[in-house]
């Protein structure tokens, strides 16, 4: 087959495309790394922000409680995400499955304020403190469902014969599941997981509604202190933030980078 | 298939499906139940609240206090309906901005040479792992007066005074194109990338220039990921709170953001249940056509 | 032997236990019928299999054949009738307490675990001790020859492999009964014929009752003892290859297997001979021909039936043949080379066209016989089967 031209336009679009994709967070970082007050003025080059940050314990603790969050909801969301789309493929009828199946999709495109504002009204009505579990519960619940998605898209094409092929060799449908399905959808599981994991670190606006004592988070700490306006210092915590996800993502990438090498070096074998 | 009944399957369908409806589908009658309350002095700060103490009277008296008051000053004053118009305005327009300035950038992805296809997809899902908040605050620092624009427009001469675009609805757009281009972008490209190279050749072997090739071939074929890109994007910004609060400025109606300030600045939750109420019905229209579109899809495909 | 009018089948005094009525079946299906909704998969059928035979399901897609795998697996639950295994109802037994065991069309392989693993997993659900476990996963990879690979993933096998360890796999419990489902579909043509002796000789080697579902004509002929041609799910003809092939009992399954010219004739006389019926009929061209039933059917005088041709029992030949009978003149229209043989496309009348094959025993530049060249097709008096019409 003929190799497809690469014109000078897609090549244009590529370019213009990252660089406004990109140069935003770019010169955030670089100018966190400036001496001057004045965000968009270069005054040499200075780390006193990220020292300051460090002296605050403001941000640390806000990091810390947002943490906790994060891998309480975002693991309580992976099973509960998951259990939902083996319920969705797997349960087959059962009376209110259409409701199930639009509870599932809909927390996926309802405006965050009114997730917000309806759990916390649900929280008020209950009389429970708001606080680190009430945040934990909102994310948990929305976070579910985008487990939920991820974890249907690999039952969608996983074979079914090898459960059955599981209960002819002798298992029950539950030793099946431990040994069989299980470890086949780990994956999307954990990618799941990594999902919620992020949607709760990064969330605001449900945060703010559903936080109390004990429950400021990054996002709100970070918020309140865009609002008083632009500051070195959020430059210096944005671009730790922007780091610590670089780095993860690079290592994704790497190690998908590698399992493809894996595989193909797999097929080589298998074809040989 | 006939399933037994059993604990085993109660629990199964049962622990996530009461999940949902105690965490997901009861607050919505709460947010409903309170749009028909009245705003007071008190904590939580409207009335009736109901009294399982009082029973049935209770119950009818509580009922009894319950009207659609909040709904029709949202009819009265201007600032709501203007804000739900506003707010379509602003996610149609910016919807349309995305995908002028995604189809291309998905459209040269997929003509990418194979092996660097991975790294560039990587590359446009790796801002969505980043925080949605900094990557707004970091426009502030673009597009304010004496911001990096500003700055490289007066240095190039094409501008002798700053150009005011923070706090503007501009600077909205800007955000919102910024922040949801990867929603854009990722169905274009896995539609586009779905198109069989032949298909255009037969359509060039057939006599089509190049780009009536596009037109007529590349085009309606990229119309499923032009839909869904399109619904990924207006459906979320259609409701933005960040965006318009941090770039937008005081003329900037956004119906996220008017129903934040009521509910945080104005105290007045029964209002701000109802704006709640109704932008919820108002984005029923459009989940309603794409879920009917998608089914289509799946029928059509496969 | 007594029962059988006559047979072509030569093995069949060696092993065929259907014919023996002392003997007890080791599978039995009593009037079983399953629905889905309203569409009938199988419809009250009954049928049974003996010990040590290689049973092929043979039919088109969406005849029932692999619903009746289903069902003796327990994937499957019936709607009437009931299943014996050795004697003992089955039917409510599931699929993890019966002592059958089944090789899946997609192999269906646990690709999170090695090719040990994988042979050994029904063996570690039994409890068996790991000494033990060991001791037979070795003997079966020795068995179907996968030595060098027993650390492999599924992904990093061949598909011949793949197919081996899931042959395997399914052995390792030795079931009672070892069902094939479309076994080797997944294989290209060289080796799918390879594997089916294979199969065969283990099957032999094992003595165990082997049940193959398989849209493959072919393979059901090489492989197995008894063909059961399904059809909508019911049961058209139970008998040995060779059986279904020279002596089907109906249209659908002559035209099923191989490959057939069927030709309109009129019943003259039938003489009765043993337990068949040796007729004398003519064609629509007044051409005499002869014909054989392979029992005692409801064929008289007068009726109109259908002549069962296969194409390598017809001869062509320019010159025309001796005698008055069992030939035909037309005109060749067309010639299917498919290297070792040809088959001639020859017209007789305006709408009939009969098909004769012919090995090549010349070279093809000194063919004999081509396009638009008059022929004389024969056949010998016992090659025509009679049908129904």
């Amino acid at each position: 087959m003929k190799v497809t031209r690469f014109t000078w336009f897609n090549a244009t679009s590529l370019t213009l495309g990252f660089a406004f994709l990109y140069l935003p967070i770019l010169l955030l970082v670089i100018f966190s790394f400036n001496e001057s007050k004045l965000v968009t003025v270069w005054g040499g080059f200075s780390t006193k922000w990220y020292q300051q940050l460090w002296e605050n314990s403001v941000y640390l603790d806000a990091a810390l409680v947002t943490l906790k969050i994060a891998v309480v909801s975002s693991t309580m969301a992976a099973i509960l995400g998951t259990v939902s789309a083996l319920v969705l493929h797997r349960a087959g009828r059962f009376r209110g499955r259409t409701l199930f199946s639009g509870m599932i999709y809909a927390p996926l495109v309802m405006p965050e304020v009114i997730t917000g504002l309806s759990l916390l009204l649900l929280f008020v009505a209950a009389g429970v403190a708001k606080g680190f579990w009430t945040i934990s519960l909102a994310h948990i619940t929305f976070s579910m469902c985008y487990v939920t998605v991820v974890v249907s898209s690999r039952l969608v094409t996983f074979d079914r014969s090898l459960e059955e092929a599981a209960l002819d060799l002798g298992c029950t449908p539950f030793t099946a599941f431990l040994q069989v399905t299980l470890p086949v959808i780990a994956p999307s599981v954990i990618s799941g997981w990594l999902l919620a994991f992020t949607l709760s670190m990064d969330d605001l606006v449900i945060a703010s509604f559903t936080t109390g004592p004990g429950g400021t988070t990054l996002p709100i700490q970070l918020y309140s202190a865009i609002r008083r306006g632009v500051s070195p210092e959020i430059n210096a915590i944005s671009s730790i933030l922007v780091g610590v996800v670089t780095i993860a993502v690079v290592i994704a990438a790497i190690s998908s980078h590698q399992a493809e090498r894996r595989r193909a070096r797999n097929e080589h074998l298998a074809n040989s | 298939m006939g399933k037994k009944f059993s604990l085993g399957r109660l629990a199964f369908i049962g622990t996530p499906y009461f999940w949902l409806l105690i965490f997901f589908l009861f607050p919505f009658f709460i947010v409903f139940k309170i749009s028909l309350s009245d705003l007071a002095v008190a904590q939580p700060p409207y009335v009736p609240n109901f009294d399982f103490s009082e029973g049935w009277n209770g119950l009818l008296l509580f009922f009894s206090q319950l009207d659609i008051e909040n709904y029709t000053f949202l009819f009265e004053d201007s600032l709501y309906y203007k804000s739900y118009l506003s707010s379509l305005q602003i996610a149609l327009l910016s919807t349309l901005l995305t995908l002028l300035i995604g189809f291309p950038i998905a459209y040269a992805m997929s003509k990418a040479p194979k092996r660097f296809q991975a790294l560039l997809l990587m590359l446009i899902i790796l801002p969505f792992w980043t925080s949605f908040l900094i990557r707004v605050y970091a426009w502030i620092g673009i597009l304010k007066p004496e911001g990096f624009l500003n700055q490289a427009l007066l240095w190039l001469g094409i501008i002798d005074k700053p150009l005011i675009i923070l706090n503007t609805n501009i600077a909205v757009y800007i955000g919102i194109v910024y922040s949801y281009l990867p929603f854009m972008v990722l169905p274009l490209y896995a539609s586009l990338e779905r198109i069989d190279m032949s298909l255009i050749e037969a359509a060039r072997d057939l006599g089509c220039s190049a780009l009536k090739a596009f037109w007529v071939v590349t085009l309606p074929l990229a119309v499923p990921g032009i839909i869904a890109g399109c619904f990924l994007v207006f459906i979320p910004a259609i409701g933005e709170f960040v965006i318009p609060d941090v770039l937008g400025g005081s003329e900037t109606l956004m119906i996220g953001k008017t129903l934040w300030t009521e509910f945080f600045n104005n105290r007045d939750w029964p209002v701000a249940s109802a704006v709640a109420v109704i932008l919820l019905l108002l984005l029923l229209i459009p989940i309603l056509w794409f879920q009917k579109f998608q089914e289509k899809q799946m029928e059509a495909g496969t | 032997m007594t029962t059988a009018a006559k047979s072509y089948d030569s093995v069949s005094s060696e092993f065929s236990p259907w014919t023996d009525s002392n003997a007890t079946p080791l599978i039995q299906f009593q009037n079983v019928t399953k629905r889905y909704g309203d569409f009938v998969a199988i419809d009250n059928l009954s049928l049974d299999i003996y010990e040590r035979e290689f049973f092929a399901l043979l039919g088109p897609s969406g005849c029932g054949k692999t619903t009746m795998m289903r069902l003796l697996a327990g994937f499957e639950g019936l709607t009437e009738g009931r299943i014996l295994l050795g004697g003992k109802d089955i039917s409510h037994i599931p699929p993890n307490q019966r002592p059958v065991n089944m090789m899946f069309q997609s192999y269906a392989l646990f690709p999170h675990m090695n090719v040990e693993q994988n042979i050994g997993f029904g063996l570690k659900q039994e409890g068996k001790s790991k000494a033990e476990i060991k001791d037979r996963v070795e003997e079966l990879i020795q068995l179907v020859q996968l030595q060098q690979f027993t650390k492999r993933k599924p992904e990093q096998l061949s598909g011949g492999q793949r197919q081996r360890v899931a042959l395997a796999r399914s052995l390792a419990k030795k079931p009672k009964l070892l069902l094939l489902d479309e076994p080797l579909g997944a294989l290209d043509k060289k080796l799918r014929e390879q594997t089916q002796f294979e199969l065969m000789n283990l099957q032999e080697q094992l003595g165990m009752t082997f049940m193959i579902v398989t849209h493959d004509q072919e393979e059901a002929m090489t492989v197995a003892s008894r063909i059961a041609v399904m059809s909508k799910g019911e049961l058209v003809q139970v008998d040995t290859p060779a059986q279904i092939y020279e002596a089907p009992k109906s249209r659908y399954v002559a035209d099923f297997i191989g490959n057939v010219n069927f030709i309109g004739a009129t019943v003259d006389s039938i003489a009765i001979n043993k337990d068949a019926q040796e007729i004398e009929a003519t064609l629509s061209n007044n051409t005499l021909v002869n014909a054989t039933t392979t029992e005692i059917t409801e064929i008289k005088q007068g009726d109109s039936i259908w002549l069962s041709l296969r194409p390598e029992k017809i001869a062509v030949d320019k010159a025309e043949p001796e005698g008055d009978r069992n030939k035909l003149k037309g005109t060749v229209i067309d010639i299917g080379y498919v290297g070792n043989v040809s088959t001639y496309h020859v017209q007789i009348a305006e709408d009939v066209i009969v098909k004769a094959q012919r090995v090549n025993r010349n070279r093809l530049r000194n063919r004999q016989i081509t396009w638009d060249d008059e022929v004389w097709l024969h056949w010998n008096e016992d090659a025509a089967l009679a049908l129904d019409k």
